[in-house]
């Protein structure tokens, strides 16, 4: 965020616009063609949303998300979120503390394993639980025998949100803690201090706004998650649903008022999360821009 | 700043918990990532050397990953093009909104990828706000290529300024101000000046986004036409190579794609690695 | 410092979370007998009225057996069929076509293969056909078959690898080209060819494809199922679209059949038998001609809702094609007719 470069290139001889900056004219084109850029590809599809949300007006609107196979869909995406994002949080710490605190054999080989359910198709995300633990797959049996449902029930759309989420954390995590090093916590270490007290007096104040921002990443893109979860839901409505197919649902019943109207719930949780980051950054700036340098 | 701290990675650590961590982050990926992706291979292997010839050579596969890759390639370099200019205005220029343009840039992280994609849809179709401007041209963007380039330029624009962004926040304005006096052009300073140490994060950025649009589904396939051999993507192959029960084709395509997939992933991470060698941290 | 405050957002966050999963908690108990009935697309709204008219029924007469709520799955035919594949505890399906039953019995094993003869009308409680839905006023003069391959005539189907109903698209085009070009099987092939030329999307369902042709104005003709045109027509406005019936089309024939080895397991076959019997009463054919299915027993349903549905000649797979055994490999398995006759012609 520097906006230094103004008074100094006021200040430049005046051969040249500009030591550091760019012309006006410049300056205004570049600035409009992001606008228009970001305007075609990210503002309008947003508004989109909210204006065909409300084209059947307040009460059609109160009736979309508060009718049961909705407050379903939302309690089930709810649920899954409330287990996946701990559960990766807990193995994103770990992962962030053996990478970046250690030095060992294999190590960006691990980092590119952690980051490859990202660039893994989420519909790969969703088959390869069908593969295992489907009625045909590898353990499809056995678990059939003994009455356990994986698949097309939570715990298939629970593994699946997990595989989608798994590098947020540890993504986030990674960079920060290997600039900051270890000497803050051999310190602390050497001080008498047991390891626990280090971690949580010592190495989580100190990384814990790029923990928010991971778990925050982490927690939208389970919220919002389709592909994969398509593949394990079964699609039962009130019972396996999520939002996201909850939303395809309704969008196929030429229900489309109420689709974008459940829709612009996730959207306003993706906006509300992005004012709670942006607050944060005003707020903290300074000390995140401290902690995050790196 | 710590940038420039050698402290890093020295002899072997007095630090407790590396069994632990270690421990924990090997278990879960083995469970969550690792064993059900074994899954995928074991299943594609058994479909033999003959069958997975035939289903990786036939001329619907390669249709279907050449538009996944070359219109995840496409995407990307739209958004290194503009995403870097998006990231030069944030950190340089002081406009009003500056702050919300810069909140939205992480939009596509946070909006569900159907939504995207039906709306997408709805504004891009011939009859959509945007579409309409381009129908009397006779150019229609949903339901073609190009309304696949637009979804995935959507879902990778975010990687593109976030990587870029930080490190043109730390450059130093003295090297610029140097150029500048020595009489090298404005243009020229950007080009020799301001991008070489930008080029590692903007080829990270590029990667990251060009390897999420491949894998892309939900936001595609309402927008796509997906008409095989010309606007299906290779996921959508896999969706319908499973509704016809071939669950060792789906699983060759996937594990085509797989492989691709990691390729990338290990290449950024050298990228990255090397880059914090030659430019200290980015 | 900012360190309480950072807890505070964790203590929120641990606060939020026991709450979330409280709620999930209290929703997964139930105890009642539930059903499961694992559908395609456009059977959404019939089997909504259906299920509230079975359960009245049955509880009225079951009290110690009643039934709390009937699920509905709905997608592609053959990805639902898929899922009961995979696991899905369904009780019943009702697919669009015989051929994704037949692969759920022959890969699932919890049904029997002849799954077909044990309800009356080859398990098929209604019927319907395929019509052509275009643009008011029929602006390209879309009449029959023969006009969908007219150079610059743009054609919405489903994907027939995926959807059900883009299968019985596909053979009722067949189906007339052997009758017009009296079966010579190149000039046949050479049709098909030119219409599949003349699709610019294919869409994966048939909700899909119809959204895509109402709602994003895509295409000059819509092959659809009759029930989903007249829903079309019904949601979107008769001044916005009109129903082409062609000169011949196909019966199709959307079974449901039990799966055995659900029920059982479930403990629900009473209740799910008759759950498919009730689709035969005059009380359930009345609703089936209210949601534009063709009714098999006429005389239960509304005359009104009958004069909606147009005479035409309709012929069957069983007599054309041989039935879905023969049909599906022939002309939608791997290296079939769909696969020859789709060239990338653009």
């Amino acid at each position: 965020m520097s906006d230094a470069a103004l008074p100094l290139a006021a200040a430049a001889p005046a051969r040249r616009s500009s030591a550091r900056g760019e012309s006006l004219g410049v300056r205004i084109a570049l600035i409009a063609v992001s606008l228009l850029f970001l305007l075609l590809f990210l503002l309008l599809p947003l508004a989109a949303v909210f204006v065909e949300a409300g084209s059947k007006g307040w009460e059609a609107y109160r009736a979309a998300i508060t009718e049961p196979d909705a407050l379903a869909a939302i309690r089930l995406t709810l649920l899954v979120a409330a287990i996946a994002v701990p559960f990766n949080i807990v193995v994103g710490i770990a992962a962030a503390w053996a990478v970046a605190k250690f030095e060992f054999r294999g190590k960006n080989l691990l980092i590119s394993l952690i980051d490859l359910p990202f660039s893994v198709s989420p519909v790969i995300s969703g088959l390869v639980f069908v593969l295992l633990f489907g009625a045909q797959g590898y353990f499809g049996p056995w678990l059939q025998a003994h009455d356990i449902k994986i698949v097309f029930a939570l715990p298939g759309l629970i593994l699946a949100t997990v595989f989608v989420t798994f590098p947020f954390v540890a993504r986030e995590l990674i960079p920060h803690m290997q600039s900051l090093g270890t000497a803050d916590e051999e310190a602390a270490l050497t001080l008498g201090a047991s390891p626990w007290r280090v971690f949580f007096r010592v190495t989580l104040p100190n990384v814990k706004w790029s923990l928010f921002y991971g778990v925050l990443l982490c927690n939208a893109r389970a919220m919002g998650e389709f592909g994969a979860v398509a593949v394990v839901s079964g699609k039962i409505r009130g019972l396996t649903n999520t939002m996201p197919l909850h939303i395809e649902i309704l969008y196929n019943e030429y229900m489309g008022a109420a689709a974008f109207a459940v829709a612009s719930l996730l959207a306003g949780l993706a906006l509300i999360t992005l004012a709670l980051k942006t607050f944060l950054e005003w707020r903290f700036g300074d000390e995140i821009a401290a902690s995050r340098r790196h | 700043m710590a940038a420039a701290t050698p402290l890093r990675w020295r002899e072997p650590s007095i630090l407790p918990g590396f069994g632990m961590a270690l421990g924990i982050t090997l278990t879960a990926l083995s469970l969550i990532v690792l064993i059900p992706l074994a899954a995928l291979f074991i299943k594609a292997a058994s479909a033999g050397p003959a069958d997975i010839w035939a289903v990786a050579t036939s001329p619907r596969t390669l249709a279907a990953l050449k538009l996944s890759f070359l219109g995840a390639l496409f995407a990307a370099l739209v958004n290194a093009v503009f995403g870097l200019i998006l990231a030069w205005v944030l950190v340089r220029y002081e406009f009003p909104g500056r702050r919300l343009i810069d909140a939205a840039v992480d939009l596509p992280f946070a909006l569900p990828t159907a939504v995207a994609g039906i709306s997408l849809a709805a504004i891009y179709a011939p009859n959509g706000i945007v579409g309409s401007l381009f129908a009397p041209f006779d150019i229609q963007i949903a339901y073609t290529p190009l309304g696949v380039m637009v979804a995935l330029i959507f879902i990778g624009l975010p990687f593109v300024v976030r990587t870029v962004q930080p490190v043109l926040e730390e450059l130093q304005s003295d090297v610029e101000e140097a150029a500048a006096l020595l009489g090298a052009s404005r243009a020229r300073t950007i080009f020799k000046v301001v991008l070489p140490p930008v080029l590692p994060a903007l080829l990270t950025g590029f990667v990251l986004a060009f390897a999420r649009a491949v894998g892309e589904y939900g936001s595609v396939i309402f927008i796509a036409g997906n008409v095989p051999m010309v606007s299906e993507i290779a996921p959508l192959l896999i969706v319908i190579r499973l509704e016809q029960f071939d669950y060792a084709g789906a699983a060759v395509v996937a594990t085509m794609m797989l492989i691709i997939a990691f390729a990338l992933i290990l290449s950024v991470n050298l990228i990255q690695a090397h880059a914090r060698r030659r430019f200290g941290d980015v | 410092m900012t360190r309480p405050l950072f807890r505070r957002f964790l203590r929120a966050g641990l606060v939020l979370g026991a709450f979330t999963l409280g709620l999930g908690v209290t929703a997964g108990a139930q105890a009642q007998t539930e059903l499961l009935n694992v559908s395609y697309d456009p059977t959404r709204e019939l089997y909504r009225e259906i299920n509230a008219a079975f359960i009245a029924e049955w509880n009225a007469r079951n009290p110690a057996k009643t039934i709390s709520t009937i699920r509905q799955s709905h997608g592609g035919s053959g990805a639902q069929a898929r899922t009961v594949i995979d696991g899905l505890a369904a009780d019943v399906v009702t697919l669009a076509l015989a051929g994704d039953i037949d692969a759920v019995a022959e890969r699932s094993k919890k049904l029997p293969l002849d799954w077909q003869n044990r309800l009356p009308h080859n398990s098929s409680p209604y019927t319907s056909t395929i019509v052509f839905l275009v643009r008011k006023g029929n602006p390209k003069a879309i009449q029959d078959w023969g006009d969908l391959v007219k150079p610059g005539i743009r054609v919405i189907t489903p994907n027939p690898k995926t959807s059900g109903g883009a299968r019985w698209n596909y053979l009722a085009a067949w189906a007339y080209a052997e009758k017009a070009f009296g079966k010579d099987e190149a000039k046949v092939r050479d049709y098909i060819a030119k219409l599949l030329a003349n699709v610019p999307v294919l869409d994966t369902g048939a909700r899909g494809a119809t959204t895509t042709f109402t709602q994003r104005g895509i295409g000059d003709v819509f092959l659809s199922w009759e029930n989903e045109a007249f829903l079309a027509l019904k949601e979107f406005g008769a001044d916005k679209f009109e129903i082409v019936v062609p000169s011949l089309s196909i019966l199709a024939e959307p079974p449901v059949a039990l799966v055995d080895g659900n029920v059982d397991a479930k403990k629900s076959r009473e209740q799910a038998q008759a759950y498919l019997d009730f689709l035969y009463t005059p009380k359930a054919q009345a609703i089936i001609a209210r949601n534009f299915y063709r009714p098999r027993n006429p005389e239960a349903a509304d005359p009104k809702d009958l004069a909606n549905f147009p005479k035409v000649e309709l012929i069957t797979i069983d007599d054309v094609f041989g039935g879905w055994k023969k049909a599906q490999p022939t002309h939608f398995g791997d290296g079939g007719t769909f696969d020859q006759l789709y060239k990338p012609a653009r």
